[in-house]
């Protein structure tokens, strides 16, 4: 079973590929900075998914572990920038020096998070998403305090031709970095691992009686979810070229979650979902808000805070009247037109 | 040594105003097994009614009396119209929905008020009042004190000597004998939210002034320090709640003092997860095995 | 009609989720009567008594108390209406004291002097709890739980106590107290009694009128001496 879903996913992979280098051409600079931004926010949600949805533990801090992504790429391209040193190798490394950095933070909270449950893991995931954006201005000699740092990344290659957009670009780093991510995670969860992952969140007891060890599962989910939201924060500072603690409060841990519960917690698709929701919905209000003429004081504050207003009822509705989010949906409407069952979506929690 | 008195003397008036929040958290737990994690988005919301209130009136104790006031209604409102409907048999959902209420009210508080710190006022000077040569505490710090001194007091006499207070035990330990006994079980779960989002709002007026000034995330770190006050004294027990409270309060006031304020939110995280980890039932748990 | 029956139960059917526990029960009590349901384990009496009390809300079927329609009353409405309800494994608070659990039955009654003198009543009958009143609900026995019970829900003053298995678990000495002064309250206050037992013998001879449950039927019913002395019936549902 295992090699031809890795045959499949690679190819998956070549698909997408194949698809995204003319979407990037065809897509004017602003549309390819927006997906770029959705492949930032999906490689957290997609490993926020795996932690939550298949694994069942819940975290408020993957806000959080991005920021100790991004900010280590931030270091990193820094140092390699001031050391004047060059070349296509240099993100490859900061990014996974980034991902060594969340591994190793995930692996710290994650050991935590296994030995609590329900409110006492939320509460503790929520105190570091609270705690650790403040530690940039406990340790602002090196973090760069309030005003953050910025990143510095090579130009496209001289190469791609001197009109090449900057966002184009972008977007490619984006899916280069994504790509792997998501082929890593999709095979991880129809692995075995994906299998003890589901067996601890069903039913701890009867998992740790089928012999799995259920505090190393649960680390390992942690700290392959971690590993996810770094890339991801590493994205998201390469993307805005700088970062700074507002970019990663506590707003973004809960958007992070509302994203992958709306977008369906069962299946990584559904982190897709999320991932666009994050991106799409504040355009969306934005343009709605664009077509009243409010007083421009009141318009300023709507534009930051009304796409969190709409996150909020977003979230509070879906899981009162819709638990299974967007992917759940879809599938209940794709097996009633089909009428027959699915066996790809027998995991919902 | 002077230095030390006053650091505890700050603690113990920084600590009471985390006893009055973990208090809040308690009730609810005990009532509805709920963490809100909404608690501290709803007391900036009343912080906010306190601020526009005084200003209209310019009074400080209209907008005190409006922000309780408010607290109690959104306690209930809170309750009735959101918790009521979410199917709790995923202890998920609460949480979850909790928080997608955080999102939604510092956003609105952000778009009527604007996201920049605005002054909050203390009704009493905030200048430590000198005994013996010593600093000690202000008289803000006296009024904190015995603000939250009295609420203790009043909820601890509400609970064990009241009627209301016996049919509100009696709801959260045992609903269904409640229920036969002619408790209305459901009016005692939206009575014990409209109190505990009281006593949140009346923490949040408190500490509001001591800390940045009025921000739609100004409690994010309170909710933090109450939640590890709450688990320091076991989320079941409000006499722990109390002393939990007043612990946070002394170690954050020592980690700021000799070490310096910045450190005070890594203080707390580690303080947190040393409890969880090494004694998770709580200082003052029986027993120590908690899963939920 | 209300002089000849204080609790009707018509064509009740009722059950756990789609599958039906009670298929059309009917009963009829009248006031000042002790009847006794009996039956073999699982043949419905819980939930016989849950549908009474309308914590367990009928599919089919009325309830009528009084000569009222009790549909739409609403569980905590009943005590109101002179129910008091034991359910089964008693319902004492644990984390209450004695006081407390007892005082609790008599709370939502208007004449609080009276409800006062219900509680020193209910200490006198059961001489146990007036020396643990400051005790918590787990730290008492099996027994001193029962009188417990028992106790609250006399504070209530009810006019129908519905009792489940008050005996399990009880010595002998004390279950026949217990049916005494079960027999005393309804010569004196006019209580009536709806109680469900296991023990069948002590059950059928404190009781006036009684009932046979099998499978959610009630299959006999009658005076409780005669379905004592009925000996197909002994055999074939009553074991003894
Ligand atoms: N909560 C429940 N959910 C589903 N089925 C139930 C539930 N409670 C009881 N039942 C079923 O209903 C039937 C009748 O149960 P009930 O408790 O009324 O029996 P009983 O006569 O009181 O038995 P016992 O003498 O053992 O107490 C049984 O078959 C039981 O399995
Ligand atoms: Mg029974």
């Amino acid at each position: 079973m295992k090699g031809p879903t890795l045959a499949r996913h690679l190819g998956a992979g070549a698909v997408a590929v194949a698809l995204l280098v003319p979407v990037s051409f065809a897509l004017e600079p602003f549309r390819a900075f927006q997906l770029a931004t959705v492949a930032a926010y999906l490689c957290a949600t997609a490993g926020l998914t795996v932690l939550t949805g298949l694994n069942g533990q819940l975290s408020l801090g993957h806000g959080a572990l991005m920021a100790v992504g991004a900010y280590t790429v931030a270091l990193s391209q820094t140092a390699f920038a001031d050391a004047g040193v060059t070349g296509g190798w240099v993100l490859p490394v900061s990014f996974g020096a980034a991902v060594g950095a969340t591994v190793a933070v995930g692996a710290l909270v994650g050991v935590a998070a296994a030995r609590l449950r329900g409110p006492y893991l939320a509460g503790v995931t929520l105190a570091v998403a609270v705690v650790v954006p403040a530690l940039t201005v406990t340790f602002d000699g090196v973090l760069g305090g309030e005003q953050g740092l910025s990143v510095p990344v090579d130009p496209p290659p001289a190469g791609l031709g001197a009109s090449f957009p900057y966002e184009r670009w972008q977007l490619w780093i984006a899916g280069a970095a994504t790509l792997p991510v998501l082929l890593l995670l999709g095979n991880l969860v129809r692995s075995r691992y994906g299998r003890t992952f589901r067996a601890v969140r069903d039913d701890e007891v009867a998992a740790r009686l089928a012999g799995i060890d259920v505090a190393r599962t649960q680390v390992l989910a942690f700290v392959v979810s971690a590993a996810g939201a770094g890339v991801g924060g590493g994205l998201l500072a390469v993307l805005a070229q700088s970062v700074s603690p507002g970019a990663f409060s506590l707003t973004l841990s809960l958007s992070l979650v509302m994203a992958v519960v709306v977008g369906g917690l069962g299946r990584l698709a559904g982190a897709g979902w999320g991932a666009v929701l994050l991106v799409a919905l504040p355009d969306l209000t934005h343009s709605v808000t664009g077509l009243v003429s409010f007083p421009p004081a009141l318009a300023q504050r709507m534009a930051g805070n009304l796409p969190l207003a709409v996150f909020g009822v977003t979230l509070v509705v879906v899981v009162v009247a819709a638990p299974g989010g967007i992917q759940g949906l879809l599938s209940r409407s794709g097996r009633a037109l089909r009428s027959r069952p699915d066996p790809s979506t027998t995991h919902h929690p | 040594m002077d230095r030390f008195v006053f650091l505890t003397l700050d603690g113990l008036s920084r600590g009471a105003v985390y006893a009055a929040f973990a208090l809040a958290l308690v009730l609810i737990w005990r009532a509805a097994r709920i963490v809100n994690f909404a608690q501290g988005a709803m007391a900036v919301a009343t912080a906010y009614v306190a601020h526009s209130v005084a200003a209209a009136t310019g009074s400080y104790w209209w907008g005190f009396l409006a922000a309780l006031v408010a607290g109690l209604l959104l306690g209930a409102l809170v309750d009735v119209a959101v918790m009521r409907l979410v199917d709790s048999t995923s202890p998920l959902n609460p949480v979850i929905v909790a928080l997608g209420l955080v999102l939604l009210i510092q956003a609105v508080l952000g778009m009527v008020y604007g996201n920049e710190y605005r002054p909050a006022e203390a009704p009493f000077s905030r200048a430590a009042l000198t005994l013996g040569g010593v600093g000690v505490l202000s008289p803000y710090d006296l009024f904190v004190l015995a603000a939250v001194g009295a609420v203790v007091v009043a909820l601890a006499w509400m609970f064990a000597r009241t009627g209301t207070g016996l049919r509100m035990r009696a709801a959260a330990f045992a609903p269904a004998v409640a229920r036969l006994l002619g408790v209305d079980v459901g009016g005692m779960l939206t009575l014990g939210w409209a109190l505990a989002s009281g006593v949140g709002a009346l923490a949040g007026l408190l500490v509001i002034p001591t800390e940045l000034g009025l921000h739609p995330h100004a409690m994010d770190l309170v909710f933090v320090s109450a939640f590890t006050a709450a688990v320091v004294g076991g989320l079941d027990s409000p006499p722990g709640a109390v002393v939990g409270g007043l612990a946070v309060g002394l170690v954050l006031s020592y980690v700021s003092g000799y070490a310096g304020s910045d450190l005070a939110p890594l203080a707390v995280l580690v303080l947190l997860l040393a409890v969880l980890l090494i004694r998770p039932g709580g200082l003052f748990a029986q027993v120590t095995a908690r899963r939920v | 009609m209300s002089t000849g029956e204080l609790l009707g139960v018509r064509g009740l059917v009722a059950g756990y989720g789609a599958v039906p526990v009670l298929h059309t029960v009917d009963l009829s009590v009248p006031p000042r009567t002790i009847a006794a349901v009996v039956g073999a384990n699982g043949a419905g009496k819980t939930t016989l008594l849950r549908a009474v009390s309308g914590l367990l809300p009928p599919t089919a079927g009325r309830i009528v108390l009084d000569g009222t329609d009790l549909r739409g009353t609403r569980v905590e409405q009943l005590v109101r209406r002179g129910v008091a309800h034991v359910p089964e494994g008693r319902g004492v608070v644990g984390e209450l004291t004695v006081d407390e659990n007892l005082r609790l039955g008599g709370l939502w009654r208007r004449d609080r002097a009276d409800a006062a003198r219900a509680l020193d009543e209910v200490y006198q009958l059961f001489a146990p709890l007036a020396r643990r009143r400051r005790h918590l609900g787990h730290q008492l026995s099996g027994g001193e739980r029962q009188m417990l019970a028992l106790g609250r829900a006399l504070v209530g003053r009810p006019r129908l106590l519905l009792l489940d298995e008050p005996s399990l678990g009880l010595a002998p000495r004390v279950v026949a107290q217990i049916m005494a002064l079960l027999r005393q309250l309804r010569d004196d206050t006019g209580l009536t009694v709806l109680l469900v037992e296991q023990n069948v013998r002590s059950a059928l001879s404190v009781a006036d009128q009684g009932v046979v449950m099998a499978l959610g039927r009630i299959v006999a019913s009658g005076p409780a001496a005669g379905l004592r002395d009925d000996d197909h019936l002994r055999h074939a549902y009553l074991g003894f």
